[in-house]
């Protein structure tokens, strides 16, 4: 690979895109789950007791729905961003690549 | 506090603690002889696989044609080491909720991967995370540190997995301690230096899939049994413990510096370990590499879930069961590890304790072959191939070196096995943990994404998180009270993640800053060009295939 085909690629108005579209999406779902895990655990550290409420009349609490909540999360997050990141961002790659390559 | 020591107890399956309980068991024969269709089946594979591995890039990557889905499954299996099956499924049965809160710990890591690292890490890396860490830098000095990251966190791994190991061949199978640790040692060094990475990645996808079902036939059966209704299980769970306790958060985590520095170790830990990012260069592409992650999570926390519904199980079956219980000591026979083994054996006998056991024997070995090709190249492709000969080395030289390397590394983890068997490792784990997570994932993490960084800035603030992270470990319970046999702790947290990873970053921040050199401006000026091919993949195609 030359030194030309990089230079190419960021003069390309679509790199910029693509870098700033999926970064800003990527660092998004980040915060989620950040956010999502470290509530839970603050809760755990400072308020347990709010987990320990019963759903209803048996012997189900909160916090069940809500740690099996945070699995499903996570799995979910990964879902959505490989989703679009192996189409959408994927796409504009390809793209990207082309026209490098082609503008000889 | 407390959160964190449990967490570095149960990373080594406790067993290192409770050795004096491990009295052999009998002869269980119908687990010896699956055992023995698996090592038959994994040697096969071996041979299989070794007529298949014929350059650095076979040995390293399995040929870079892995797919995501294989990939994932792979991960999954070295995720899911023995000590999360029988340790997490083991810390519900005594805890209950709180069990859940460890397997969340281990998984929120892997979305924060994907999203930050796994591709950028497939589009700049070769055979180890090394190759990315030192793209821009200078060679020598970041190989150096990198590999000895990379060794110290698998050597420390691999002596919980291979001392756990023989306390749960001793247990299960009734074999010698001894034997049983030259047995995991031997077979392991086959796998890797016949078959490479090929061999190393079949066993673990073999070995995922016999966990996940074996593990998921426990839990159905036991949701069978309860009606599949949840609040059956956990209201006939709570009326075996007669405490609504397992239900909610318990005394665990009492302290949230500890709860905070355990989720940053577990988090950032899981993104520097060298095995798994090893799994990375498996694949053929970005787009492989962010399924593989995508099936991992799934495995994964569909694997918790399994662990979660096997230790209520557990609570519920085994609790007023004589058959299980200690006369003497009290609890389960074995402790709480020996649950899901218990468990097994309450739902499907002799014959499905025999397929758990050699699940679990599986497990270990299959995590321990991953272990070991990390730590050999590291040896043969960053000390050996970059750093000594400068990169002037031919494939097979190097090949051989690596399997040198594996062949050493498997009998230093069999005497080391052997030497720890009565000593307190329970430190081991967590402090690998908090070295990838304060050397290897700041160096790594700021090599992709800051401009700024320079060579001296990467070699001094790493070594700065290194040597914090190891100091912090020593002055704390795990080591300084319950090793070296002092009263209290002077570092007074379980994990030093929260102090040793920030100190990493400041320092790598600072010193690259104050770095004016020659060097430096060359390696800022070559981000670029780094930034680029980690976007897009541009030219890795041309290295990798």
């Amino acid at each position: 690979m030359s030194q030309n085909i990089y230079d190419r690629v960021q003069a390309n108005p679509k790199f910029a895109e693509l870098v700033k579209k999926r970064s800003s999406f990527a660092w998004k779902l980040a915060i989620i789950m950040l956010v999502v895990y470290y509530s839970f655990i603050l809760v755990i550290a400072f308020s347990p007791a709010t987990f320990a409420i019963k759903l209803g009349e048996g012997v189900t609490t909160v916090g069940i729905p809500v740690g099996l909540g945070v699995i499903i999360i996570a799995f979910v997050l990964t879902g959505i961003y490989t989703q679009r990141a192996n189409g959408e961002f994927d796409d504009l790659t390809n793209q990207i690549k082309e026209e490098a390559r082609s503008e000889k | 506090m407390k959160w964190g020591l449990l967490l570095l107890t149960l990373s080594n399956f406790a067993f290192a603690a409770d050795a004096q309980f491990s009295g052999k068991r009998d002869l269980n024969v119908s687990a010896i002889a699956m055992f023995i269709i698996f090592v038959l089946a994994t040697l096969g594979i071996t041979y299989w696989a070794a007529k298949r591995t014929k350059t650095a890039k076979d040995f390293y990557t399995a040929g870079g044609g892995i797919t995501g889905f294989q990939n994932g499954l792979a991960i999954a299996g070295d995720y899911m080491s023995a000590a999360s099956f029988l340790g997490i499924s083991g810390l519900v049965y005594l805890k209950g909720f709180d069990g859940l809160i460890y397997s969340i710990g281990f998984l929120v890591g892997w979305p924060i991967i994907l999203f930050l690292v796994a591709e950028q890490l497939r589009n700049l890396g070769k055979y180890t995370f090394s190759d990315v860490a030192s793209y821009r830098l200078q060679q020598t000095p970041i190989r150096i540190l990198a590999a000895l990251g990379s060794l110290a966190t698998v050597a420390l791994y691999l002596i919980a997995q291979m001392v756990g190991a023989g306390q749960l061949i001793q247990i299960l199978f009734g074999l010698d301690y001894e034997y049983a640790v030259i047995m995991v040692g031997i077979l392991m060094i086959l796998y890797v230096t016949f078959g490479g990475m090929l061999a190393t990645t079949w066993v673990q996808i073999i070995k995922a899939v016999l966990l996940l079902s074996g593990a998921s036939f426990m839990a159905i059966m036991i949701m069978y049994k309860v009606g599949f209704s949840f609040e059956t299980l956990f209201s006939q769970a709570v009326a075996a413990k007669k405490s609504v306790s397992i239900m909610a958060p318990g005394g665990l985590v009492s302290d949230p510096i500890s709860a905070i520095s355990l989720g940053i170790a577990l988090m950032f830990g899981t993104a520097g370990l060298p095995h798994i990012l090893m799994r990375f260069f498996t694949v053929s592409d970005a787009k492989e590499a962010r399924k593989s992650v995508f099936f991992a999570t799934g495995f994964i926390g569909y694997f918790y879930i399994l662990t979660f519904i096997i230790g209520f199980g557990a609570i519920v079956l085994l609790t007023n069961d004589p058959t299980y219980l200690d006369p003497v000591k009290g609890g389960i026979i074995g402790g709480g590890n020996m649950s899901a083994i218990h468990t097994a054996h309450a739902i499907g006998g002799n014959l499905f304790l025999g397929f758990i056991s050699a699940v679990a024997f599986a497990t270990i070995l299959a995590v321990v072959s991953g272990l070991t090709l990390a730590g050999a190249s590291a040896v043969s492709h960053d000390l050996y191939a970059n750093v000594v000969a400068r990169g002037r080395v031919d494939e097979m030289t190097e090949m051989r070196v690596s399997k040198y390397a594996t062949i050493a590394l498997g009998i230093v983890a069999i005497i080391l096995g052997i030497a720890f068997e009565k000593q307190n490792i329970a430190f081991m784990v967590g402090l690998a943990f908090a070295i990838a997570a304060s050397a290897n994932f700041p160096i790594l993490f700021l090599s992709m994404f800051w401009r700024k960084l320079t060579t001296r800035g990467a070699v001094y603030g790493g070594s700065l998180g290194l040597f914090t992270a190891i100091v912090l470990v020593i002055l704390s319970k795990a080591v300084w009270v319950d090793v070296l046999g002092y009263k209290t702790a002077i570092y007074a947290y379980g994990n030093p993640a929260i102090f040793s990873m920030s100190v990493a970053f400041l320092g790598i921040w600072i010193i690259s800053l104050m770095d004016k050199s020659e060097n430096a401006a060359k390696e800022i000026a070559a981000y670029d060009h780094q930034y680029i091919r980690s976007q897009t993949g541009i030219g890795s195609e041309g290295a990798s295939h």
